[in-house]
């Protein structure tokens, strides 16, 4: 049951994508989601989808993996595209059933919300699917590092980060464990409506709590007696430093950017 | 009526490249009343296969029945589940409610028992593994100790008075008076109600004085199945397997390969020490 979760899955490889300095990616992802939502019309999302088909090939991440992603928004999005299909009462009317009514306006937001959605999640997680988790918050801590100066614990916030994403696997497997030593005692789960189902949870998430302070509190008397005293001082194993690499990816998204900007100046409406 | 094995084979993620067959193909037969040791080096998929005899998890192929219940079926599986008792590795995992007795008594009362009943059951329970309800029963199961703990979580099975209980290493992490008591306990279960016991562990002192047959698990297959008997006499065997064996076969295999003739059978304290009496009299 807890096994099927994915939560920022890395797959390890040596593609053009996984060999980028994080920091670059961190922020080529934040001038993605940027540019998802610079396009106005649904034409111009053609450049997008070519964008990080085009992207994912260059990973060579198996495009499952994309898709086990988009998994969780198997509800969400049918929902937002039925919402928007059926709610938006503006446009030419298209079809007319019973009480259903389509407006071709209604449509037109339909494909956009779920083709903005898709692209969104799917594209982002090529971050995590390419980058370690230590890497990912080494490049947050370094790319939050300036503001230090403002006292923004850049380094703790890192540390926690790692921290949390490194017990996530211990958490999910313990999870399971205390669901059979509770299934063992004749626990039930799968009955009853939601309250009562709630209720059942507790003997699995009170273990879960307690076990998890224990190792917190044991965790930070490790850390101590190896000498941590937070990021002052601390120099690195792995140096990050940028290549002709992160040069090429830049120039890039800014050629997909102005791309978009461009052509939906120029190129009129088709719908 | 017995717990069946029959060619259980279990692949955990299969179709992955972590891909990893945990029990092949294992076939044997628990008998009722029967004290059952399973011993193997870690990772032989002891946990693995004895989860199966509680229908926690399902076997990839192959069958295990319980007293005539599939536990593959999901209908026979809860019938079959409520006869066979489960102790796991760490109490941590199962311990919960604010006090010993309630966490005694949530598996009668999901067994169906009113609360006041469950509470009886608890305190029985709590009684034979040797903690006084008086004493311990209001007390939270964090403020235990590690052995408080485990023989809380003992507890917490054996008040829903199991026909097989199921032991994944009872006595790790226990000091030696912790040990004996769990011992002990194990021992009184049989005498009085007459329990099937199953029971994983790494200790082979502790497995050769209690169990009346052993299974030995090598990379998830069975590797030997017999008497104390008959496995101790390989001790050889099973200390090349990564495993040990009683120290006192240990010693018996040391004088034997110094040309001292001691018979096989030897490998506990009680019958080395009559044996070495009866040197003396010669
Ligand atoms: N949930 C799981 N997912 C994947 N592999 C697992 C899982 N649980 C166990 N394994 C693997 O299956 C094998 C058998 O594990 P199992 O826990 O049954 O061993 P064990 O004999 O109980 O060992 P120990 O003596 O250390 O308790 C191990 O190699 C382990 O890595
Ligand atoms: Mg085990």
């Amino acid at each position: 049951m807890f096994k099927d979760i994915t939560l920022g899955q890395y797959v390890p490889g040596d593609s053009f994508l996984h060999k980028l300095d994080p920091r670059t990616k961190i922020m080529l992802m934040i001038a993605y989601i940027v540019a998802v939502f610079l396009v106005q019309r649904i034409e111009i999302f053609a450049l997008v989808i070519i964008f990080t088909v085009a992207v994912t090939l260059l990973s060579k991440v198996s495009i499952t993996y994309l898709f086990k992603a988009l998994k969780p928004m198997k509800f969400l999005l049918p929902l937002m595209f039925l919402m928007n299909l059926f709610l938006i009462k503006t446009g030419d009317l298209l079809v007319e059933w019973w009480i259903f009514k389509i407006y071709s306006d209604g449509l037109k937001n339909a494909f956009f919300i779920v083709l903005r959605l898709a692209t969104l999640v799917a594209g982002t997680s090529l971050l995590t699917l390419t980058t370690t988790p230590i890497a990912l918050t080494d490049g947050l801590e370094k790319l939050l590092s300036p503001l230090k100066v403002i006292k923004f614990p850049a380094h703790e916030l890192a540390m926690m980060m790692t921290i949390a994403l490194r017990f996530i696997p211990t958490l999910i497997e313990e999870a399971d464990k205390i669901m059979k030593a509770q299934l063992a005692r004749g626990a039930d789960f799968e009955s009853g409506n939601v309250f009562k189902r709630a209720k059942a949870m507790l003997p699995i998430l009170i273990p879960l709590f307690v076990n998890s302070f224990r190792r917190a509190d044991e965790l930070a008397m490790a850390m101590e007696s190896r000498c941590y005293h937070g990021g002052n001082g601390r120099t690195r194993m792995r140096v990050l430093c940028f290549t002709w690499r992160d040069l090429v990816a830049v120039l890039v998204m800014a050629a997909l950017i102005a791309a978009i900007v461009i052509s939906q100046k120029l190129i009129p409406a088709v719908f | 009526m017995p717990i069946i094995v029959e060619k259980l084979t279990h692949t955990y993620m299969p179709g992955t490249e972590n891909e990893h067959v945990a029990v092949d193909n294992v076939s044997l037969t628990i008998n009722e009343g029967e004290f059952f040791g399973i011993i193997g080096h870690t990772g032989s998929g002891k946990s693995t296969f004895i989860q199966h005899l509680n229908g926690l998890v399902q076997p990839t192929s192959g069958k295990v029945t319980v007293d005539g219940f599939d536990m593959s079926d999901k209908k026979q599986r809860q019938k079959g589940r409520a006869l066979v008792g489960m102790v796991f590795q760490y109490p941590d995992y199962q311990l919960f409610d604010s006090t010993v007795l309630d966490d005694v008594a949530f598996g009668p009362k999901n067994l169906g028992q009113s609360e006041e009943e469950a509470k009886k059951s608890a305190a029985e329970a709590m009684k034979t593994v040797g903690l006084d309800p008086e004493l311990f029963g209001e007390k939270s199961p964090f403020e235990l100790s590690g052995g408080e703990k485990r023989r809380a979580a003992l507890a917490g099975i054996i008040a829903m008075k199991p026909k097989y209980l199921v032991l994944d290493e009872p006595m790790a992490g226990l000091d030696p008076s912790g040990r004996r008591d769990v011992v002990a306990t194990i021992d009184a279960l049989r005498r009085e109600l007459g329990c099937t016991v199953i029971m994983v562990s790494h200790s082979m002192e502790d497995v050769a004085r209690s169990a009346e047959r052993i299974a030995v698990l090598n990379e998830g297959k069975l590797y030997a199945l017999g008497t104390p008997d008959e496995i101790f006499s390989k001790t050889q065997e099973l200390i090349d397997m990564g495993l040990d064996a009683p120290q006192t076969a240990r010693l018996a295999e040391a004088l034997r390969q110094k040309g001292c003739d001691v018979p096989e059978s030897i490998y506990t304290n009680e019958r080395f020490i009559e044996w070495f009496r009866g040197l003396k009299h010669v």
